[in-house]
């Protein structure tokens, strides 16, 4: 398997009035093509700047950051983020949202709607398409957003806790549906979150961050074999990878609480 | 149990946050104006009140007729409602672009922003003196009291609008690799203009203010002339009947902006 995204040595620091805070330090993590790579790690450890990095939007001090050997300079089309926050505009109907992003990557008006209808079918909302944003459930935005996404064509995709402002029962439909996408049209993930479960069952691997300065602790190859079902959740291998999961975040978390406690 | 459900309904009407028809909401707000129209007959029918001070609302009305009739009050209104037009018009449109400008760019910001802050605290009345030695009493002066008194509110109200657009709408543009004017037309407007559209509203009513202050001090025509002069008179009548129609139209104003707000960004509330 090559290696689609390639992070090495990097490291970001954040300097204000306050102080310099090291958020990332000599990271290094591979996503290779095809591959579905969950990052979890305490809330503050610097996930979510790594991917703000990953997607040009932030600025890295030291390291390598590559995607297919190009280093990330700037945001690109190469990459398709999904923000937590939905991001869908909210004078535009589904279908329109979609259209958006296309026409912004130069596609003709007819072309952006086939392409945009097609991905809205594949993220299961047809009959939607002229509904405004104010009228779907937040699953549903963000159906659209994962939609938006894939519909030009990314060489990878980039997920900041996609479904972390999501009730249970939503959240797992929405880890089946995207886990079926995968499947199907296999295509490049680096997915945040702190959601364990979530993490096990969407990925082929699993890298734990360490407190901040966030680095990579241990990475977790998941072995349950594709397509995946709900029903794993609840077998042995699946609970065994989720406690080694578990156990390296907590160990982090324990040694965060023990050096706050020797602060205070 | 029927004594509970009953309970609850009030409660709900008068909630942290609860719900209410709209036949409910006019029927309130309705019954609040015909409580204090009685209030006020009552006041001036048992003669509690001089009538210098307090005239009946049968004189007021009355008042209002035989002006009516005469065409003055046509006249009153019509100069008003063109010198608050055309004051609003040209500060919402030189405001717009630069509250746009300065919240977009933060370069543009510090240009701009302290020296309208600065500007903003100044009260408007204070101008009324120097406006009169640079424009006279006639329109000009009042239309450079309506744009001082708006023009600064709008322009930071604006900003405040396009800095309110979530940081990720732009971000999505980025990663969409759109050109940052692109961005500007495209996310961040559209995205503001539901706040901008209700900015303009809140500062037409600052404008109406400005408006009769600067009929109030120098004018020979207008709305706030006439109270000036009705005071003159003792024409306490005269002076509550236009205050009355100043009231009347900026609830219709307002109203209506609100009503076609409502209808330009229907998208926000399809439910």
């Amino acid at each position: 398997m090559s290696d689609k995204l390639v992070i090495s040595g990097l490291s970001k620091t954040f300097s204000s009035e306050r102080g310099t805070t090291v958020a990332l330090n000599d990271f290094n993590l591979s996503v290779g093509d095809n591959e579905f790579v969950a990052l979890v790690g305490t809330s503050g450890c610097g996930k979510s700047t790594l991917l703000s990095i990953a997607a040009g939007l932030e600025s890295h001090d030291d390291g390598r950051i590559t995607i297919d050997g190009e280093d990330i300079v700037s945001p690109g089309l190469d990459r398709g983020v999904v923000f937590q926050s939905y991001t869908l505009l909210p004078w535009l109907n589904t279908l329109q949202n979609v259209e958006f992003a296309l026409l912004g990557a130069g596609k003709s008006k007819s072309e952006a709607r086939d392409i945009a209808q097609s991905h809205l079918e594949l993220v299961g909302l047809q009959g939607f398409e002229k509904a405004f944003p104010s009228e779907l459930s937040g699953g549903m935005k963000q159906r659209v957003a994962i939609a938006r996404a894939l519909s030009y064509r990314p060489k990878m995709l980039l997920m900041d806790e996609p479904f972390g402002a999501l009730d249970a029962l939503t959240r797992h439909h929405m880890q089946e549906l995207l886990t079926g996408i995968w499947e199907k049209h296999r295509l490049t993930v680096l997915f945040i979150t702190h959601d364990v479960e979530e993490a096990v069952y969407l990925s082929d691997r699993v890298a734990v961050m360490t407190n901040r300065p966030g680095r990579i602790k241990t990475i977790v190859p998941i072995t349950l074999s594709r397509p995946r079902h709900y029903d794993m959740v609840s077998t042995q291998e699946f609970q065994h990878l989720q406690r080694k999961v578990l156990d390296a975040i907590r160990s982090e978390s324990l040694a965060a609480a023990s050096l706050a406690s020797a602060l205070a | 149990m029927p004594q509970q459900n009953k309970r609850s309904g009030t409660n709900r009407r008068f909630a942290l946050g609860g719900k209410i028809s709209t036949a409910e909401y006019l029927g309130i707000s309705a019954s609040v104006f015909a409580v204090l129209t009685i209030l006020w007959y009552l006041t001036t029918y048992f003669g509690l009140v001089r009538p210098l001070f307090l005239p009946s609302p049968a004189k007021v009305i009355s008042r209002l007729a035989e002006l009516w009739a005469s065409g003055q009050l046509f006249i009153d209104l019509g100069i008003s409602i063109y010198r608050i037009t055309f004051g609003f018009l040209v500060s919402t449109v030189i405001a717009l672009p630069i509250g746009i400008l300065i919240g977009s760019y933060r370069g543009w910001e510090a240009a701009i922003e302290p020296f309208v802050d600065f500007i903003r605290y100044m009260p408007v009345v204070a101008f009324v003196p120097l406006t009169i030695l640079w424009s006279g009493t006639g329109d000009a002066q009042k239309l450079l009291i309506i744009f001082i008194g708006t023009f600064f509110q709008q322009v930071l109200l604006v900003m405040d609008n396009v800095k309110s657009v979530p940081k990720d709408f732009l971000n999505l543009g980025r990663t969409l690799q759109m050109p940052e004017l692109r961005i500007l037309q495209r996310i961040v407007l559209p995205s503001a203009l539901p706040a901008i559209w209700d900015s303009m509203r809140i500062s037409l009513g600052w404008a109406w203010t400005w408006l009769v202050v600067a009929e109030l001090v120098a004018a020979t025509s207008g709305l706030g002339y006439r109270i000036t002069t009705a005071q003159r008179f003792f024409q306490t009548d005269l002076i509550f009947g236009y205050l009355l129609i100043l009231g009347v139209l900026g609830l219709t104003t307002d109203q209506a902006m609100k009503y076609a707000g409502r209808k330009l960004f229907r998208y926000l509330n399809v439910r």
